[in-house]
């Protein structure tokens, strides 16, 4: 199969506006993926079934990633001059990296037995931007996948044809999957309780659990 | 009522002596069906339990009736969701008196690992009243057995009069169980205060 790299540079030929770019993966295993902005997602997913000497048919797995808002401290070093004397000073700069959601599709070639090319969208933000293309239409098997991504996560798939929860009941409200989703409080009493469990029997149980 | 040594000397000369009340607990007690109905891993165990190897025939449980009209057991094989709940409840009030539950495993009996998640619910306990339950993550189909022999024995001491009687004998005991509905994020209510209640911890 080709390399993410060679179907870049395809890519780029054939659908222009869209930024594809290659996403690095520091676990064991390495794998490595393709970043597609959401409004060139469907075009991009297409070629990639499409293509001759890809030909990825089969989506085999569909998931969702939330990603809250997160402040990134990094240390940089600035050169300053203090009483005339040039120095090297060490920084900590704050920045600020907006949250969001992502869906990876992994997709396999049946006909030509290779795969898997790891295919990530990524939302605007995670509260009024939370619409991507649905690859629904090119992956029929995507349907319920998506749907759960839906219910769990909160991602809306333009051009799904039943976007409905699937997981939960209809009735719910919220995103349980997200990170900062806060289940009911109905903490019962428990006998050995640990980490955010205990936390919760010391709020509950004052008197029992005092460590 | 008649005496146990003198129904045991009467047996040895071949007469035989019952009340309608042992008659009719021993019919029950040997023929309980129990309902075709599982959620999750332990119903696999359900199954082993029923088939050649385990042999529940032995206990007179083996026909497993598909339709809740013809049950007489309901064993909660596996975890209850918040969104299967509601319909373990109507299914439970679709069966004809006298009806009997088996909490089978973790899951059934306390939600198990899932016990502190968002959409398990935390025992079938809290909507129906449970007569057996049976620990274990799953529950060998041996456990399954005695849990049907520990049913039997409550069946064959159950009185059909006094105050104790099963509630099928009882007009003053309500028979239907009300079905929770969905709320916004658990079940409303999320228990039957008339079937559970919180444990109070006494130390």
């Amino acid at each position: 199969m080709e390399t993410l790299e060679q179907i870049q540079t395809r890519l780029a030929a054939a659908v222009p506006s869209a930024k594809v770019e290659i996403l690095a993966n520091d676990c064991a295993a390495g794998e490595r993926s393709l970043l597609v902005d959401a409004a060139n997602g469907f075009a991009v997913a297409k070629f990639l079934r499409d293509d001759a000497q890809l030909l990825l048919d089969y989506c085999s797995n569909v998931t969702g990633i939330d990603w809250p808002d997160k402040e990134i401290t990094e240390k940089i070093k600035v050169k300053q001059t203090v009483d005339g004397v040039e120095k090297e000073v060490e920084e900590v700069k704050k920045t600020l990296r907006p949250g969001y959601l992502e869906v990876v599709y992994h997709l396999y070639s049946m006909t030509l037995k290779h795969g898997p090319i790891v295919l990530r969208l990524r939302t605007g933000n995670r509260a009024d931007q939370t619409h991507l293309p649905s690859l629904t239409p090119l992956w029929r098997g995507a349907e319920f996948q998506e749907r759960e991504v839906y219910d769990l996560y909160g991602v809306l798939f333009d051009g799904h044809p039943d976007l409905r929860r699937i997981l939960m009941w209809d009735e719910f409200e919220g995103f349980p999957m997200r990170r900062d989703y806060l289940a009911p409080d109905d903490f019962e009493y428990e006998p050995t309780p640990h980490d955010e469990v205990l936390e919760a029997a010391k709020k509950h149980y004052p008197t029992e659990v005092k460590a | 009522m008649i005496e146990e040594g003198l129904k045991n000397e009467l047996q040895k000369q071949g007469v035989y002596v019952t009340t309608l009340e042992d008659l009719y607990n021993w019919g029950r007690a040997n023929s309980v069906w129990p309902l075709t109905f599982g959620l999750a891993c332990c119903a696999i165990e359900m199954m082993a339990a029923s088939m050649a190897r385990f042999d529940l025939a032995r206990f007179g449980a083996e026909v497993f009736r598909p339709s809740p009209r013809q049950a007489d057991l309901m064993i909660v094989a596996g975890t209850v969701t918040k969104k299967m709940a509601p319909l373990v409840v109507r299914i439970y009030n679709q069966m004809p008196e006298p009806k009997y539950v088996i909490a089978m495993g973790a899951c059934a009996i306390s939600g198990g690992p899932f016990k502190q998640g968002y959409n398990v619910l935390k025992g079938v306990d809290r909507y129906l009243p449970v007569d057996v339950a049976i620990p274990g993550c799953p529950p060998r189909p041996e456990a399954l057995i005695h849990a049907i022999m520990t049913l039997q024995e409550k069946i064959l001491n159950q009185k059909l009069t006094g105050p104790d009687r099963p509630r099928h004998l009882n007009a003053d005991v309500p028979g239907e169980f009300p079905v929770p509905v969905y709320g916004k994020h658990d079940l409303e209510p999320s228990k039957n205060p008339a079937v559970w209640q919180p444990p109070v911890i006494q130390r």
